[in-house]
């Protein structure tokens, strides 16, 4: 028995298409459908993929011949730094959320994102911040310090200018993106399934891009941290990696590489859920060992946690230390290995149609696994002692990068071509693009296995003859001229055939079983499907029919606005009806200017910046005033005899699981910052205050007072709000504003008489205070906006998301505080 | 060959045994999942698509293999971490700076014996424990056919041990990137047997008997040479500079017409680097200087 009776009236697919067409003319650029930001996010990224491949075939060029002169020290140390971090920053992480943001919806069953205007939020600071970015190479103010910007090199003495400022605020905000984009899709993937769609049932994809978002979560707070560590050291000059002042180098190596290796693994896993989506499809069969890949993907997420240590084993760290990281390294060998396994029984499993996507699949099986085992070798600390930092290790990484993460991503394009595109890209153009790449990339990097052997190091923008290393950069920047020929010949068949479609798209021409094959249009499927297996459209075959006749559920708005379901995060139960925004301007203008809020800044025009943040701030508090639209409507009938609300408060809601997300991401960065508190005085505690040089205790006491009184303050507000009690809430939350403004004031003024700049416990004590001033100004932003929600009479006992996500950021917000002044005020007590 | 395989002391005889069984372990599991993966696509088992083909190829092969590489790997490493007994038979200081290297021999007491810079030669057959400081940025001290690498750290004194099985010469570079012309950066180490070490030592003790009024003036700002005025810390020491293989770090080659050049133009080879290139110097002073410099053996 299908959940809604068919026909449906045809009145209602006109409304469900009327609801999600885009704007016309220039406002079509305010369009939020994932459907229009996955395409302009995956086009982005290749934009990117292309600038950064230019410059590496310039360094290749001046690499071909020894004692070129053809790009002096100056340039190209500017070329390697952008190549890297263009790769790394705008092309791998963004192509993949692209992807995610494309596909995931369809996947999944899902009509949109949870939150649309994020990702358009997170694409337009994206694609802005970038272009701004990459620009720096036409003034010559690009970066030089290499991607992973090791201090002292990259602090104001060695790296005066401000090339290295628009690294560390440029790559700061794009980080930003990265972090919207991942809270979108944990909620996404975790709360917007189709009915029916249990964890167990999930597209393995759905699976990657969880763990995706979760590690960027935990991940992206490290470089974020360091990185504003680094400003402040370069700007105002406060000593956290200087070692004559109690800093460490290497404080910023353990940061960095925290965020770094699980950037890899970031950039990796969504790959590797592509090709658990592809190959089973190529074989007409499903995976074989569904549930040892999610554990694998589960594994590989934690373990790569583990391993950054391995990217210092040269840095003369005691030996025992290092066994623990040469472990892991090896260990996280055998997730993937789980996986690649997997694929192989997939593929005998079934009957292989050599089509241009199983090709990828196969090259990346290639060179995937010799980038895995070049991995292992680097693993081993004796031999790393003598390849890191040569080209050896820039083979290994360029196998597993481009055989991990390009390969699949090629494969994606030809395999997902047909749901997005009215013709598929050609196979037989397709063959040779695959031909030239896999050939090209094995005649560029393997060669450079070699040169690391005989001595060659990395990022030298030349070499002497009569070491042996002439000939394989010469074979490796032909390899060169070949990925670039293949590279080309994609773009020529894309130009060719892409021609971007949805209703009209080529459909399901693999006979593929998951639901993005699924008929479609801006809106989704017709109507949400119910699921029973992993691969609904193999095993129920009206399934097609049916959704296209709106026999499931939510065939058409029922509030009159874009929707989609959001259902349990395990089981896939209906909940309620998710009102999506329509297109608007307020997410592409915050981004705009909190881009040239950072430009601003590192142009060091401070004036042009606060107004820029203002403006910022005043976009987004537009965009969300039409959040929380209560319980305006009452609840709607779906389908199948379910009647659901259109919204939820509490923490059911989507809108309390983001706040959760983010404050985890605020955690992260926090839990950073005590590292460097702890690592620096390990290191440094000649730099730090006997108990007879601290504050008087009562600073201490005094600001967790105030702090736990705010919170209460605002307990007692919730309080007041369920009784509906306006009075009573504006006094509550105006004196927990008053005690968090007092609770700093405290720890301003004990702190008063202490440079920052002077020492290493100064600079972080002042890091401290301004952290927690910072995330005092975001909090007390938010309750002035519930005040003034509550004014416009917006804000009551049931509608009450405003207040709800200003009492979980402000209780972060004292935990925060009150761990930093038992840090700051009681350890040096502590170990006297 | 300045190759990692080709190792001339026994901390990279180690590590190159253990490269070679790397690869040919490498190689093999390469073959194996090439083979299987064909083997797939092209004439399907039914063995091939068993769970339990997923868990043994991916759990059980590698958690075998790499149980025994871990393994394996304890006694290079013990080796290297100096569990060696015998006592080092010099000991020296190399401070890294942006882009050459400052060398100071130590004398018994620690006390600094001699200084010298962008060369080191110690005695063959003997193990020789070098210190290793920056200056400014991080650099990494590399000499692939005697051993490993060593990161050089500002605020920090790491250490590595150097040993030659035999006489020979061997080139290293600095292997991390340190700005500017950082591939400019490199440096010989020299193996000597016993007797010519020592002769090398004590040469090298010997401070200068001549000066020069064109060094005076407008090098010894910067550059030391022992025996005369000139005590400038900024570069290097060039007491003995003739009696080194290269210019500029392992730049030039070192005669008396690279000399010149270096001296004229050292901006043109080395770009970015710290001393600037002398043009504008009249052709009689260049002269002169390069002279004085040649017979500083």
């Amino acid at each position: 028995m299908l959940p809604n009776p068919s026909p449906r009236p045809a009145a209602e697919l006109e409304e469900l298409r009327r609801v999600w067409t885009p704007p016309r003319g220039f406002r079509f650029l305010t369009e939020v459908n994932n459907n229009y930001i996955g395409i302009f996010y995956v086009a982005a990224a290749l934009l990117f993929f292309l600038l950064a491949g230019i410059l590496a075939l310039l360094m290749r060029a001046q690499l071909a011949v020894p004692e070129n002169t053809l790009i002096g020290s100056e340039l190209y140390n500017q070329l390697f730094t952008m190549h890297g971090t263009v790769m790394m920053f705008l092309f791998a992480v963004p192509a993949v959320e692209a992807m995610g943001i494309l596909l995931l919806p369809n996947m999944i069953g899902a009509r949109d994102m949870p939150f649309p205007r994020l990702s358009a939020f997170a694409f337009w600071a994206y694609f802005l911040g970038g272009l701004a970015f990459f620009a720096s190479l036409f003034f010559g103010l690009a970066p030089r310090g290499g991607w992973f910007m090791y201090p002292p090199l990259t602090d104001a003495t060695y790296s005066p200018g401000i090339n290295e400022d628009f690294w560390l605020l440029g790559i700061g905000f794009i980080e930003i993106s990265a972090i919207a984009g991942a809270i979108e899709i944990i909620v996404g993937v975790l709360r917007t399934r189709a009915p029916g769609m249990t964890l167990g049932r999930m597209p393995l994809f759905a699976w990657a891009m969880l763990v995706f978002a979760v590690m960027i979560v935990f991940a992206f707070p490290a470089v974020i941290l360091a990185t504003a560590l680094l400003e402040l050291e370069r700007a105002f000059g406060w000593p956290f990696f200087a070692a004559d002042k109690g800093g460490d180098p290497l404080l910023w190596q353990h940061l960095f590489w925290f965020f770094a290796h699980p950037e890899v693994y970031i950039i990796f896993l969504p790959a590797a859920g592509m090709v658990s989506m592809i190959a089973p499809a190529m074989a007409r069969t499903p995976l074989v060992g569904y549930r040892l890949v999610v554990l694998s993907l589960l594994g590989t997420g934690v373990l790569s946690f583990m391993l950054w240590v391995h990217h210092m084993f040269a840095t003369g760290a005691p030996h025992f230390s290092l066994g623990f990281f040469q472990a892991a390294s090896m260990a996280v060998a055998i997730p993937s290995g789980i996986q690649v396994f997997a694929w192989i029984a997939t593929f005998a499993s079934g009957r292989v149609q050599l089509h241009t996507p199983a090709l990828f699949v196969l090259g990346f099986l290639f060179v995937f696994t010799l980038g895995g085992l070049t991995g292992v070798m680097t693993a081993v600390i004796p031999f790393d002692w003598q390849v890191h930092d040569t080209y050896f290790v820039v083979a290994h990484l360029h196998y597993v990068l481009i055989g991990g993460m390009l390969f699949p991503l090629f494969a994606a394009f030809y395999y997902w071509t047909p749901y997005t595109s009215r013709h598929a890209l050609s196979e037989r153009v397709g063959r040779w693009v695959f031909g030239l790449l896999f050939v090209g990339v094995n005649v560029a990097f393997f060669p450079m296995h070699i040169s690391g052997i005989l001595g060659m190091p990395r990022r030298v923008y030349t070499y002497p003859a009569g070491l042996g290393w002439e000939l394989p950069n010469l074979v490796s920047s032909i390899g060169a001229v070949l990925i670039a020929a293949g590279v080309l010949l994609f773009l020529v068949d894309v130009a060719r055939r892409f021609r971007f479609a949805v209703e009209g798209n080529a459909g399901n021409v693999w006979n593929a079983g998951t639901l993005e094959w699924l008929p479609s249009g801006l809106y989704g499927t017709r109507c949400i499907p119910l699921v029973t297996s992993r691969e609904p459209l193999w095993d129920q075959p009206d399934l097609a029919r049916d959704v296209e006749a709106g026999a499931y559920y939510l065939p058409c708005p029922v509030t009159g606005v874009r929707e989609t379901l959001i259902t349990s995060a395990r089981d896939a139960r209906p909940q309620y009806v998710l009102r999506l925004p329509f297109p608007s301007w307020p997410p592409i203008l915050a981004a705009l200017f909190i881009a040239v809020f950072f430009y601003m800044l590192t142009l060091k025009l401070v004036l042009p910046a606060i107004v820029c943040g203002v403006t910022a701030v005043a976009a987004m508090a537009l965009w969300v005033w039409d959040l929380d639209p209560g319980a305006s409507h009452p609840p709607v009938d779906i389908g199948g005899g379910l009647r659901l609300p259109v919204s939820l408060t509490g923490p059911s809601s989507h809108t309390w699981w983001a706040m959760v997300v983010l404050l985890l991401v605020a955690a992260a960065t926090y839990a950073c910052l005590l590292f460097s508190y702890f690592y620096l005085w390990a290191v440094s505690s000649g730099v730090w205050p006997g108990s007879g040089d601290l504050p008087a205790a009562l600073h201490g006491v005094g600001g967790c007072a105030a702090l736990l009184s705010g919170s209460a303050a605002l307990v007692l507000a919730g309080r007041a709000l369920r009784r509906n009690s306006g009075r009573q809430l504006y006094v509550f939350i105006a004196a927990a504003i008053a005690l968090m403004l007092v609770a700093l004031a405290i720890e301003f003024q004990a702190h008063a008489a202490m440079s920052p700049a002077e020492s290493s416990y100064g600079a972080l004590v002042h890091t401290f205070t301004g952290f927690q001033a910072f995330y005092a100004a975001a909090a007390i932003a938010m309750a002035l906006y519930a005040m003034a929600r509550r004014y416009a009479g917006l804000l009551d006992a049931v509608r009450r998301n405003a207040f709800d996500a200003l009492m979980l950021f402000w209780h972060y917000c004292t935990v925060q505080g009150v761990a930093g002044l038992a840090v700051v005020h009681g350890f040096p007590r502590v170990v006297g | 060959m300045q190759s990692l395989l080709n190792p001339l002391g026994p901390a990279a005889g180690e590590i190159a045994s253990l490269a070679w069984l790397l690869f040919a372990g490498g190689g093999a599991i390469l073959a194996l999942v090439v083979l299987l993966a064909l083997q797939a696509v092209f004439a399907p088992r039914a063995w091939l698509a068993r769970p339990w083909f997923v868990v043994a190829g991916g759990v059980v092969l590698p958690v075998a293999v790499l149980s025994a590489l871990l393994v394996y790997t304890v006694r290079p490493m013990r080796a290297m971490g100096g569990a060696d007994a015998r006592p080092a038979a010099l000991e020296i200081e190399v401070t890294a700076h942006q882009w050459w290297w400052r060398v100071r021999y130590l004398g018994s007491q620690g006390q600094i014996d001699f200084e010298t810079a962008n060369e080191i030669r110690i005695p063959a057959g003997m193990p020789v424990q070098v210190h290793l400081r920056s200056a400014d940025v991080i650099h990494s001290f590399w000499v692939p056919n005697l051993a490993g690498k060593v990161d050089m750290v500002p605020g920090r004194t790491t250490r590595i041990r150097l040993e030659a099985d035999n006489p020979g010469t061997f080139r290293g570079q600095c292997a991390e990137y340190c700005g500017g012309p950082h591939a400019r950066m490199a440096l010989y180490v020299i193996a000597e047997e016993g007797a010519r070490f020592e002769t090398w030592r004590i040469a090298q003790r010997t401070p200068a008997t001549r000066s020069n009024e064109v060094f005076a003036s407008r090098c010894a700002a910067c550059h030391a040479i022992r025996g005369t005025g000139a005590s400038g810390q900024l570069g290097p020491d060039l007491t003995h500079v003739a009696s080194r293989l290269s210019l500029g770090a392992g730049t030039l080659r070192n005669d008396a017409t690279t000399l010149s050049g270096w001296i004229a133009s050292g901006q043109h080879v080395k770009p970015g680097n710290l001393m600037p290139s002398f043009e504008h110097l009249p052709a009689r002073e260049l002269q002169s200087v390069a002279v004085y410099l040649s017979g500083l053996q």
